[in-house]
């Protein structure tokens, strides 16, 4: 075994690689950064755009792009609000409120660049923006407050000592990850982002798809956007800034490839987490927060270009 | 030139790719005003060396020496302005720019104040036009060109440098016989003006009529150099597949039965119109004609792809909707595409994913839990009934030969077990061996009792396979011939719209 084919079996897992050393380097700049209560920490803190990430990868993967999910968690955020004050409705409400709210969005996103053929980034920049717009019409401009006690306790609670939204997004990765590799829609995704036209000639019904495609990742941002008012006990109409380039950042550090068709849920976790890691290691040891602005897209650039090269490589 | 013809010279190149060697110490020469032919089967390395040459590949063993002189290409361009040029077989143009702007695409003509003199550009592409006798307008978008249009840009582009070397990869795989006609004027051109071409193809009939030398490559190594006056066709072949192969067209006769497809007055707006035919079983129909003819327009429209302004479709005498593709699979149609890239293959998927594609449902509990085991058991037995090369159901389609990647998608549709197949050019782009093997599968498929249609633009595949051909021209059916009665003359004359028929 030469270097070349070392080099050629490792760069399968090379964010895997990148993500243990990042940890090893931050363990050894900060004694702090290993231990149980701060790997909790971490995890806690990715789990809401981890699940944002998760659609954002199905998305990506067949052949779509969601630039919608951000503004999706501060209307969800608020609607739902709306439902959670004490003494009104059962909690089951305001949950259903969030996910049908996302749900409206990703079937407009879907309909409009599956059948009205708009390009994805057009359409979901424009949901987008009315998004933010219909996000502060809801609550006229002020944050939703007043909530229930189990309203807040949707995301702060615990379940077995872990915190409930690891759980949480531990499940939605369980879910998500049986519907990409053992269903059969799950292939239907990866066809149709792979070659439209030769899934449509081999009689997948495309759009359908898309549609379907674009609501989960809908509702998975309306998810998101109740668990991120719950945690922060408010539902804010500017929740969920730069969610969405977040989220597709963590899909494309984790090897989703930008042109559909090509992509991994355990990867897109990685990349979650190599966001999260980044700014909480670089906390830890006092860099500021100006930097690691520059540090993450430094990182989003080298993953994406280390991976593309490892990519070419192997097609030759 | 009184001394040496011999212009290139490569010896002992060698080329590797992690986990496959792509050429082994292979050698090539090339003299000044002869066509050199290079042939191979899909993998045999004959685009590698070429890509070598072109400095898109960088050697790892091996010299090229040009002309006298040692070179070692890095870079496309190096390679160009050492006198060589190269038509790629996969086109490039740029859509949005004009003709002449593609021709010259970074060595455009500037005014003073060192803007594009549009004049002089105009100018030069007209005479170079004029001397290749292409008629086309210079500031056409390349996007409103036709495909065999924007192949013959890509010849003058070529010839545009006026390189030593042209190096030409399957030329002919997308133009009309005029056009032929036309190309091999132009060789003969450069010839004559001492320049060395050097001609890749997979098609006999050209090889043996343009062509001075071969040199043939197996499997990344190099065969055998010889004259081409003289050659037998069966000893070249022989010497592409290290084997005898008797027959290309082993065409044999199937008891024909009833109708199994009725087609009646079936139109396409500006394509085609009111247009019928029958297929039976055990009949292999064959639709022949120039390109443009509206051939992969009509099985396209009878397979939903396109839709149909009118008409209808019968099996077995019951008529039958198809509206979309899905509507025609559920029917027992099945096609396999010209275009094995664009519609026949999910390129990025894996041998196994796509052989599976159409047949999904097959093998989801409830519909949509997949069932791995019987799936690949499924994936497996395809493999092996095609003799698919690969080196396993996880292999990316995309890296197979393009006899490979044509078996896959022929395996995908027969998983499904049509009673009807379409098959536009099935053998377009692929080696002798798997030529072959791809017609005696169709002949199996025939005597099974299945309705085939052929659309194939190569003459003697037709007359070789078929039953019974349609000649289609400018979206009529010119012609309709029984086996007896096939020669190439009166198929070329009914495509061209000169009716024979009495």
């Amino acid at each position: 075994m030469n270097l070349s084919t070392i080099i050629g079996k490792t760069s399968k897992f090379g964010i895997y690689i990148a993500f243990v050393l990042l940890c090893v380097v931050l363990a050894i700049l900060s004694p702090y950064f290993f231990t149980v209560k701060n790997i909790i920490n971490v995890l806690n803190q990715v789990s809401i755009i981890g699940i944002i990430a998760i659609g954002a990868t199905i998305v990506l993967i067949s052949g779509g792009l969601d630039l919608s999910p951000g503004a999706v968690v501060a209307v969800a955020g608020v609607m739902a609000a709306h439902f959670g004050h004490p003494g009104e409705y059962p909690l089951i409400v305001p949950v259903l409120v969030a996910l049908v709210t996302g749900l409206v969005f990703g079937m407009a996103n879907g309909v409009l660049t599956a059948y009205g053929k708009i390009p994805p980034f057009i359409v979901t920049l424009g949901t987008m923006t009315i998004g933010r717009g219909l996000a502060l019409l809801a609550c006229d401009g002020m944050q939703v407050i007043d909530l229930s006690d189990e309203y807040i306790s949707l995301a702060n609670s615990e379940f077995l000592g872990i915190p409930i939204l690891i759980v949480l997004f531990a499940l939605m990765f369980a879910v998500f990850q049986f519907i990409l590799t053992k269903m059969r829609f799950g292939r239907h995704i990866y066809a149709v982002g792979g070659n439209e036209t030769a899934s449509h000639v081999s009689g997948l019904n495309v759009n359908r798809i898309k549609v379907i495609v674009y609501m989960l990742a809908g509702a998975l941002a309306g998810f998101g956007g109740l668990l991120l008012s719950s945690r922060t006990v408010v539902g804010s109409p500017i929740a969920g800034q730069g969610y969405e380039l977040d989220a597709i950042a963590a899909a494309v550090i984790g090897g989703t490839s930008t042109t559909g068709g090509m992509g991994k849920l355990t990867g897109t976790i990685i990349g979650a987490l190599m966001i999260q890691v980044i700014s909480n290691g670089l906390d830890m040891i006092n860099v500021p927060s100006y930097w690691q602005q520059i540090v993450k897209g430094s990182i989003i650039i080298l993953a994406v270009y280390i991976d593309m090269r490892s990519r070419n490589k192997g097609n030759n | 030139m009184v001394k040496d013809k011999c212009i290139l010279k490569m010896e002992g190149i060698s080329k590797s790719f992690p986990g496959v060697k792509a050429l082994n110490n292979v050698q090539f020469a090339l003299e000044a005003g002869e066509v050199h032919v290079l042939m191979g089967e899909n993998g045999a390395g004959k685009s590698t060396l070429m890509k070598v040459l072109a400095g898109i590949y960088t050697k790892d063993e091996g010299s090229i020496d040009l002309k006298g002189r040692e070179v070692d290409f890095h870079h496309p361009s190096d390679s160009i302005h050492a006198g060589i040029s190269m038509i790629h077989q996969e086109l490039m143009p740029i859509p949005h720019l004009a003709v002449a702007e593609n021709i010259y695409l970074g060595r455009e003509p500037l005014t003073f104040v060192g803007t594009v003199d549009r004049k002089k550009l105009e100018s030069w592409t007209t005479s170079l036009f004029e001397k290749l006798r292409i008629e086309i307008n210079p500031w056409s978008l390349m996007n409103d060109l036709s495909v065999a249009e924007m192949q013959m840009v890509e010849i003058a582009k070529a010839t545009s440098w006026d390189s030593d070397i042209i190096i030409m990869d399957e030329p002919t795989s997308a133009i009309t016989e005029q056009e032929v006609d036309n190309l091999f004027r132009i060789i003969r051109q450069l010839k004559a003006e001492g320049t060395g071409i050097i001609y890749i193809s997979h098609k006999m009939d050209e090889i043996f009529e343009i062509g001075d030398r071969i040199t043939v490559f197996r499997d990344g190594e190099y065969v055998d150099t010889c004259r081409i006056e003289g050659l037998e066709r069966s000893r070249l072949i022989s010497l592409m597949v290290g084997r005898e192969i008797k027959d290309i067209f082993p065409k044999t006769d199937c008891p024909i039965g009833e109708t199994i497809l009725k087609v009646d007055e079936i139109s396409l707006p500006d394509v085609f119109e009111n247009l019928s035919f029958e297929l039976k079983k055990g009949e292999i129909l064959g639709i022949s004609g120039l390109m443009g003819a509206g051939r992969t327009e009509l099985v396209e429209t009878l397979f939903g792809i396109r839709k149909k302004s009118r008409g209808t479709i019968f099996k077995e005498g019951k008529e039958i909707r198809i509206e979309k593709p899905s509507d025609a699979i559920e029917n027992g149609l099945a096609i396999v595409s010209e275009d094995r890239k664009e519609v026949g293959l999910v390129l990025k998927m894996s041998v196994g994913r796509n052989l599976t594609l159409t047949t999904l449902k097959d093998y989801a509990l409830f519909g949509q839990i997949m069932q791995e085991r019987s799936e690949s058991k499924s994936i497996q037995e395809q493999i092996e009934k095609l003799i698919i090369k690969t080196a396993g159901d996880g292999q990316l389609v995309s890296t197979l030969s393009g006899g490979n990647q044509q078996k896959v998608v022929i395996g995908k549709w027969l998983l499904n077990n049509p009673d009807i197949l379409i098959m536009d050019e099935p053998t377009r782009g692929i080696d002798v061996a798997a030529k072959a093997e791809i017609h005696k599968l169709i002949c199996r498929l025939a005597c099974q009792g299945k309705g085939i249609i052929l659309i194939s633009s190569e003459l003697p595949e037709i007359i070789g396979m078929c039953d019974r051909v349609l000649v289609m021209h400018e979206g009529r059916i010119t012609g309709e011939l029984d086996r007896k009665d096939f020669t190439q003359e009166c198929i070329m004359h009914m495509a061209t719209g000169q009716c024979l028929e009495e």
